[in-house]
C-alpha cells in the first residue's frame, strides 16, 4: 500500500497560449489536510479540475492507492470516492436541499424516486457531522453557510473520502469559518483526506498539515506547516516579500463629504426592504467601511447610492448637494468615483479595448472629443499614462481587449480610472475580491493614498482582515440595517463577527 | 341555450386537449433548457404525417387506425424536433432563430408533400375521421381528450416523481451543477426536445383531425403552436397549471366558433374576426401581466458548453 492515497505525478495541462499546469506533482496522504496555495491564475483550480475529471491533462498520471487511474469525468472521480465543493456552489436553487443532495445519485423503487430512505440518510449524516440543514427547504431560501453544508453533505452522501474544498471560506463569517475548520479536522481524524484550496494564509496555518504552493502553473514545493511561517509561504507564492501591514498616516478628518440619511431600498428578491433606514456620514481623510456578510443589503445600498437602483426613501448628499434626482453620469461628475462590486457587469465593457474602457465616463468631454469625434490620440495618451501609473499589465497595452486580461489587471484598470479622476469620494465595493496578495497589497496602498490625500473612501468589504487593516471606522450591516459602529483599533474580528451574524446589536440613539 | 353550451363544451375540450398536449411538450423542452419556438412547425409536420397515415390505414379496424396514425404523428414530430435538438444542442445555435426557421420550413414542407400527394395545385387533403370520435352523454368526444389526460398524468409523474424528471429539471436550471454530479446534460436536453416533438406532433394531429374531414396545409395550424407557448408560460411550466391554462384559452378560442349560434352574442353583430382574435389578445394581456412574475427555467435558451464555467 502506498503512503499516499492520491498522487498526481508531473501533471501538465495546456490551454491555448498558456501552460496552466506545468509538471506539477501533488501527493495527498490519508487523513491529512493538505492546503493548495497560489495566486489567481497559478493553476490551483485547473489542477483540481484535472483530479475531478473536468479536464484531461496533456501529460502526467494520477494514482489512487498506488494504482494508476484514469479520471475522464466526475462520475469516474465519484467512483474513486473523490468529491468536491466548488467555489461557486453547484446547487439548483429551485430544488430542495434533499433533491440537491441526491441529484445524480438517486435511488429508485419501481421507477419512482425513493426520497424517504434518502431523507433519513441525509438527516443521519447531518447529525453525525454537525452539519445543520433543513432537508425540505428550497436552496434559494437558505443562507450561504447552509448551502455550503449542503455541498459537503453531497460528498458525504456519496461516501467520498477524498474531499476537495475550493476556496470554501470566501463566503463565510468568522464563526462559520471556525466551524468549518472544526468539521474539516473531524473529517481528517476519521481518516478522510482533504485538499483545501485557498489563498488565505491564516487559514492554512490554522488547519493544514502540509501545503503545496503553486506559482504561475509551476509547483514551488510542498512544506510542512509545523516548520514554516506565513512570510515564507507568501514568499513562495508570490516570489518576493509581501507586506501584510498597511502604512497609514494618523487620521485628520475634515469636512463631511457624504451624508446618508434614512436611506431605504426595496428588495428585488423579497417583499421586505433590502436596506432599512440607513444613516451615516463620511468625512474627508477617512476610510469608512461597511462590513457584513454577503447579501445583507450592502449591494442594494451601494447601487442606490451610485444610481444603479432607485432608493425608496431617504436622502444622500454629497457636500450638501442632494444626489437623489441625479443620473448615474451626473453623480459621477458631481464628485463620486465608483469601483463596482461586479467588475465584469458594471466596471468594464469586456469587449472594448483597455483604452476605451479607461475613458468610459469621459469620452464625451472636450478632453477626448472634438466635433463629435473621439480624439484617439488623447485617449491613447490617457491610457498609456494610467497603465504606467497603476501598473496595469496586458498583452497589447492600450489596445488589449479587456476580456482577455487577468482579473487583477482588470481591477487595477478600474481602480486607476476611478482614482485618477480625483473625485472627493471613492466608493469601493469589494475592491480586492478574488485577487492575489500582490494585487491586494497594491490596491490597499492606492486606497490609503486617496485617504491620505484628504479625500474620502467608502469601502464595502466582506473580508474582515481587509476591514480591520484599512478602515478608520467600521459600520456593520445586518439584514439591511447598520447594527453597530466600531473603531478598528479597539474592536476585534470576533466581536465584528458576532454583529455580522446578527447575534448582537448596539442600541444607537436614533437621530432625529 | 343548452345546445350552444354543449357546443361550447365540445370545442373547449377539443382545443384544450390540443393546447395542453403541445404545451406539455414545450414544458419538457424548456425544463431541460431548450426554448422550443418550433412547436408550431412540429404540429404542422405531425398533423401532415398523421393525416397521411389516416388515409393509408383507411379500412383497418378503428382502434388500429387510431393507434397507427397517432404514433405516426408523434414520431414525425420527434424526427422534426431532432433538427432543433441538433442545431441548439450540438451546434449551439441560437434557439429562437433555429425554432423560427423550423416553423417557416414546416408549412413549406407540408404544402409540397400535400400537393405531391394530390397531384394537383391544391394542398388540401381529405380523410375520414370517424375512428377518432365517440359520442358520450350526447357530446362528441374525440380520442385525443383521453390521450391528453393520460399524457397530463404521465407528464406530472415523470417530471416530479422519477429520476429522469429530477435530472431533466436540473439541466434546465443549472446545467453546470448537473454536469458536476455526472449527469449528461446533452442527453437530458435531447430527451426534453424529443419529448416535445412527440407531444407536439400528436397535438398537431389532434388539432386537425377531429374537427374537420379536410385540411388545407397552406394555413399550417393557424397559430395553435404559439398559443400553446402562451399556455405553457401562463401555466408556469407546471403540468397541472398548464392543464388549467389550456382550458382557459380554449374557452376563448371556442367562442369564435359558436358566436353565431348564441343569441345574445350574435345580436352584437361583431365580425367573426373579433372572436378569432380573442385568444391571442387574451394571451398578450396575460403574458404582459404574468411573464414578469413567471419563473422560467433559469438556464433555458443558453447553450451548454462543457468548457466554460
Amino acid at each position: 500500500m502506498s503512503e499516499y492515497i492520491i498522487e498526481m505525478r508531473n501533471i501538465t495541462k495546456v490551454f491555448p497560449g498558456i501552460r496552466a499546469n506545468d509538471d506539477i506533482t501533488l501527493q495527498l496522504k490519508k487523513g491529512e489536510i493538505h492546503a493548495l496555495l497560489g495566486e489567481n491564475g497559478a493553476g490551483k483550480s485547473t489542477l483540481m479540475s484535472v483530479l475531478f475529471g473536468l479536464y484531461q491533462p496533456e501529460s502526467g498520471t494520477i494514482l489512487k492507492d498506488g494504482q494508476v487511474v484514469k479520471i475522464n469525468n466526475p462520475n469516474d472521480a465519484n467512483a474513486l470516492k473523490i468529491g468536491m465543493v466548488h467555489q461557486h456552489f453547484k446547487l439548483v436553487e429551485v430544488f430542495t436541499v434533499l433533491e440537491n443532495i441526491i441529484l445524480g445519485a438517486e435511488t429508485t423503487s419501481m421507477g419512482m424516486l425513493e426520497k424517504k430512505a434518502a431523507r433519513k440518510r441525509v438527516v443521519e449524516l447531518s447529525e453525525k457531522y454537525g452539519l445543520k440543514v433543513n432537508p425540505d427547504a428550497m436552496v434559494e431560501d437558505i443562507s450561504v453557510g447552509m448551502q455550503q453544508r449542503v455541498e459537503i453533505l453531497k460528498m458525504l452522501y456519496r461516501n467520498n473520502d477524498i474531499l476537495i474544498f475550493d476556496e470554501p471560506t470566501a463566503v463565510l463569517t468568522p464563526q462559520e469559518i471556525d466551524d468549518l475548520m472544526e468539521i474539516m479536522r473531524g473529517f481528517a481524524k476519521e481518516g478522510k483526506s482533504i485538499l483545501f484550496i485557498t489563498h488565505k494564509l491564516n487559514e492554512i496555518m490554522a488547519v493544514a498539515d502540509r501545503c503545496t504552493v503553486l506559482r504561475k502553473g509551476k509547483c514551488m514545493g510542498t512544506v510542512d506547516i509545523k516548520n514554516t511561517t506565513k512570510e515564507e509561504l507568501s514568499r513562495m507564492m508570490v516570489g518576493r516579500d509581501v507586506s501584510f501591514e498597511v502604512e497609514k498616516k494618523d487620521i485628520e478628518v475634515g469636512n463631511t463629504v457624504l451624508e446618508v440619511r434614512n436611506v431605504t431600498v426595496a428588495s428585488k428578491v423579497h417583499k421586505n426592504n433590502a436596506v432599512k433606514s440607513v444613516s451615516f456620514d463620511v468625512r474627508e481623510g477617512e476610510i469608512v467601511c461597511i462590513a457584513g456578510i454577503e447579501g445583507n443589503g450592502q449591494t442594494e445600498f451601494i447601487q442606490a447610492l451610485t444610481g444603479l437602483e432607485k432608493m425608496a426613501s431617504g436622502s444622500v448628499r454629497l457636500y450638501g448637494r442632494e444626489l437623489k434626482p441625479l443620473s448615474i453620469r451626473q453623480r459621477a461628475r458631481s464628485g463620486m468615483a465608483h469601483i463596482p462590486e461586479d467588475r465584469h457587469k458594471h466596471g468594464l465593457v469586456l469587449d472594448y479595448t483597455l483604452e476605451q474602457n479607461l475613458v468610459l465616463q469621459r469620452y464625451w468631454t472636450d478632453e477626448f472629443k472634438k466635433w463629435g469625434f473621439i480624439k484617439n490620440r488623447a485617449v491613447r495618451a490617457h491610457a498609456k499614462r494610467l497603465i504606467e501609473k497603476f501598473d496595469v499589465r496586458s498583452g497589447q497595452g492600450p489596445i488589449t481587449i479587456a476580456r482577455s486580461m487577468s482579473g487583477g489587471n482588470q481591477q487595477k484598470a478600474i481602480i486607476g480610472r476611478e482614482i485618477d479622476r480625483n473625485e472627493p469620494l471613492v466608493v469601493a465595493v469589494q475592491p480586492t475580491r478574488g485577487l492575489d496578495v500582490g494585487a491586494i497589497e497594491f490596491i490597499h496602498q492606492q486606497l490609503v493614498q486617496v485617504r491620505d490625500s484628504g479625500r474620502a473612501v467608502l469601502l464595502v468589504s466582506l473580508e474582515l482582515d481587509e476591514v480591520m487593516k484599512l478602515s478608520d471606522r467600521i459600520l456593520v450591516m445586518y439584514e439591511g440595517e447598520i447594527v453597530g459602529e466600531f473603531d478598528p483599533k479597539v474592536t476585534t474580528v470576533q466581536e465584528l463577527g458576532l454583529y455580522m451574524a446578527g447575534g448582537k446589536r448596539q442600541n444607537k440613539a436614533k437621530e432625529a | 341555450m343548452p345546445n350552444e353550451l354543449l357546443l361550447l363544451v365540445k370545442y373547449t375540450l377539443l382545443y384544450a386537449s390540443v393546447l395542453m398536449m403541445v404545451a406539455l411538450g414545450g414544458m419538457f423542452s424548456e425544463r431541460s433548457g431548450i426554448i422550443n419556438i418550433a412547436l408550431e412547425g412540429i404540429m404542422v409536420i405531425g398533423g401532415l404525417i398523421g393525416v397521411l397515415a389516416t388515409q393509408m390505414t383507411h379500412g383497418l379496424a378503428p382502434v388500429l387506425q387510431v393507434l397507427f396514425s397517432v404514433l405516426a404523428a408523434g414520431l414525425a414530430g420527434v424526427v422534426y424536433s431532432l433538427l432543433l435538438a441538433f442545431a441548439s444542442i450540438n451546434l449551439k445555435a441560437d434557439q429562437t432563430i433555429g425554432g423560427t426557421a423550423l416553423n417557416i420550413l414546416a408549412t413549406a414542407i407540408a404544402m409540397v408533400i400535400a400537393k405531391r400527394v394530390n397531384g394537383s395545385q391544391s394542398s388540401k387533403l381529405d380523410y375520414t375521421n370517424s375512428a377518432f370520435i365517440y359520442k358520450i352523454f350526447g357530446i362528441d368526444v374525440n380520442v385525443f381528450l383521453f390521450i391528453g389526460i393520460a399524457f397530463l398524468i404521465l407528464s406530472y409523474i415523470i417530471l416530479y416523481k422519477t429520476r429522469l424528471g429530477l435530472r431533466l429539471r436540473s439541466c434546465g436550471e443549472h446545467p453546470q451543477a448537473a454536469d458536476s454530479v455526472g449527469i449528461n446534460v446533452y442527453k437530458m436536453r435531447y430527451i426534453g426536445v424529443l419529448l416535445s416533438g412527440f407531444l407536439g406532433g400528436i397535438g398537431g394531429f389532434a388539432y386537425i383531425v377531429p374537427a374537420v374531414q379536410s385540411w388545407n396545409f397552406e394555413v399550417g395550424v393557424a397559430g395553435m403552436g404559439f398559443l400553446a407557448l402562451a399556455v405553457m408560460i401562463f401555466g408556469q411550466w407546471h403540468p397541472l397549471k398548464i392543464a388549467l391554462a389550456a382550458v382557459f384559452f380554449s374557452v376563448f378560442k371556442s367562442l369564435a366558433n359558436i358566436a353565431d349560434s348564441i343569441e345574445f352574442l350574435s345580436k352584437l353583430q361583431w365580425p367573426k374576426e373579433i372572436y378569432n382574435m380573442m385568444p391571442f389578445i387574451a394571451s398578450m394581456i396575460i403574458l404582459a401581466l404574468f411573464s414578469r412574475h413567471s419563473r422560467a427555467p433559469k438556464a433555458e435558451g443558453v447553450p451548454y458548453d462543457k468548457g466554460s464555467r
